[in-house]
């Protein structure tokens, strides 16, 4: 049995010293989509951590069983299972978020981080350990997302979470929205200035060229 | 029972195992969750049938909508009323399906919808319930295509069949922020008072440049800044659901005093 300290390094360590998003650069194309409202962020990251933790679980467990033939095959159907699982529960339990959010939910099936953790992790590592990896990784995205879409809700749409921050000049308020930050195009912006911001700090993480 | 993993037959045993545990699971989900869903849906339709007429209040929604509105289904057409129920009817699915639907297309598809049901659904609101017969507004279902997306709205017209009383967008997928302001009720607050159809009978409103709106104009509105295409997707769905394939047959016959013999 793995000790306290190697758990929490498997949930706490993607966060920052080795982010999903930033360090490994996976799971962009969701990033750019989901960001422009802190709600939808923070319902997407939960969600595909919920995925990821269980998917690697569930791949974790059969790890000894699965073909290496088709184990990529085998990976997909655990996925995809859960993913429509999710939707399910969302349209459910969560109606109002689900209409936004259905299509990219279903995008979690070709998110490469669930795909990267399987396949990197959960093919080696018993269930409880891949579990808490996949928890970990997700919240790395879930902290990444936060953070992109904090910055584009805030200066796109004067609002956090939709409480009005910045009043808008259209309602009679000082603030003129940039455009800019609503448009996919400012997440890579974004992304990339935060992955410098993060390189600057924790300087083992630049690449060696 | 297998000595090895990447034999034919347990890679076969491995593969359909799981795909019949994993079909059993969404099939699962999908069949337990169907009547949440569905109550979620129509619940969801409700809430906005209410908002646009500005009844919806603190309560049970299902409760105000039965005190409050009568739906009808109406024969786009000839503008007459269809006697069928309308509980049981799917006008989604009505829209796309060629046997209940008609072709458009060329200068008939403005609002580039492709196909439009024959029969489509009509909100009666009572603001003092339906039991007193006394008619505050007439609300319509219109859609059309946006920049991204087919763009969902109610329209609420006052009992003349013209004054517009409310729209409100309640699916969109245009950009958040800029397209996506459609449902944002400041926007949608400048339609009120103005008139869906001009003196002869043909649509009038017209979405203009942002900021160009005559505030005076009984017909203009300004469009959303940073979309244009969008405000384009507005004033095209105004220009179809107003004309002739839309719902100006039964418009006219309200006009003609429909509502008050039946």
């Amino acid at each position: 049995m793995a000790s306290a300290k190697e758990m929490k390094s498997l949930v706490f360590g993607p966060v920052f010293a080795n982010n999903p998003i930033a360090l490994q650069v996976l799971g962009i194309c969701s990033a750019l989509a989901v960001t422009t409202k802190l709600d939808k962020a923070l319902v997407m990251g939960i969600a595909l951590t919920l995925v990821t933790a269980f998917s690697s679980m569930f791949i974790s467990m059969i790890r000894n069983h699965i073909p290496s033939s088709v184990r990529i095959i085998v990976q997909m159907t655990i996925i995809a299972s859960l993913v429509i699982v999710v939707d399910q529960v969302l349209k459910a339990f969560a109606y109002n978020v689900a209409k936004e959010l259905s299509v990219f939910v279903g995008l979690i099936i070709t998110n490469c981080i669930v795909m990267g953790r399987a396949e990197a992790y959960a093919m080696k590592s018993p269930p409880l350990m891949s579990f808490l990896d996949g928890i970990g990784n997700g919240l790395g995205y879930t902290v990444l997302l936060l953070i992109v879409a904090f910055i584009r809700e805030l200066f796109g749409s004067g609002t956090l979470f939709g409480v009005e921050i910045l009043p808008l000049v259209s309602a009679g308020g000082w603030y003129q929205p940039m455009g800019m930050m609503l448009i996919a195009p400012s997440a890579f912006i974004i992304i990339g200035l935060l992955i410098w911001i993060l390189r600057t700090f924790r300087p083992e993480q630049v690449e060696k060229a | 029972m297998f000595s090895n993993n990447d034999s034919i037959g347990k890679t076969f045993f491995v593969v359909i195992a799981l795909c019949l545990v994993c079909a059993i699971l969404v099939a699962t989900a999908a069949v337990q969750l169907r009547p949440k869903q569905v109550e979620n849906k129509l619940l969801d339709s409700q809430k906005n049938v209410l908002a646009v007429t500005g009844l919806l209040a603190e309560g049970d929604i299902k409760e105000l909508y039965i005190k409050h509105i009568q739906e009808r289904l109406v024969d786009l057409n000839t503008g007459e009323f269809v006697d069928m129920d309308p509980e049981s009817y799917d006008y989604r699915r009505a829209m796309k399906a060629p046997e209940t639907s008609i072709k458009l297309d060329g200068a008939d598809d403005k609002a580039s919808i492709k196909s439009r049901a024959n029969i489509a659904p009509v909100y009666f609101a009572y603001n003092d319930g339906v039991e007193s017969g006394k008619l505050s507004a007439i609300v319509l279902p219109v859609h059309g295509y946006g920049l991204w997306s087919t763009m969902h709205a109610f329209l609420a017209l006052d009992n003349d069949g013209n004054t517009i009383k409310g729209i409100n967008y309640y699916e969109q997928g245009e950009t958040a922020g800029l397209g996506g302001e459609v449902q944002n009720p400041k926007w949608t607050a400048q339609f009120v008072g103005k008139k869906l159809l001009d003196e002869s009978g043909a649509p009038a409103i017209k979405v203009m440049k942002p900021g160009n709106a005559n505030p005076t104009s009984a017909y203009e509105v300004d469009g959303l800044s940073g979309a244009t295409l969008t405000s384009k997707g507005v004033q095209n769905t105004f220009d179809f659901w107003a004309g002739a394939k839309g719902f100006a047959p039964f418009l006219t016959k309200v006009r003609d005093g429909a509502l008050n013999n039946g």
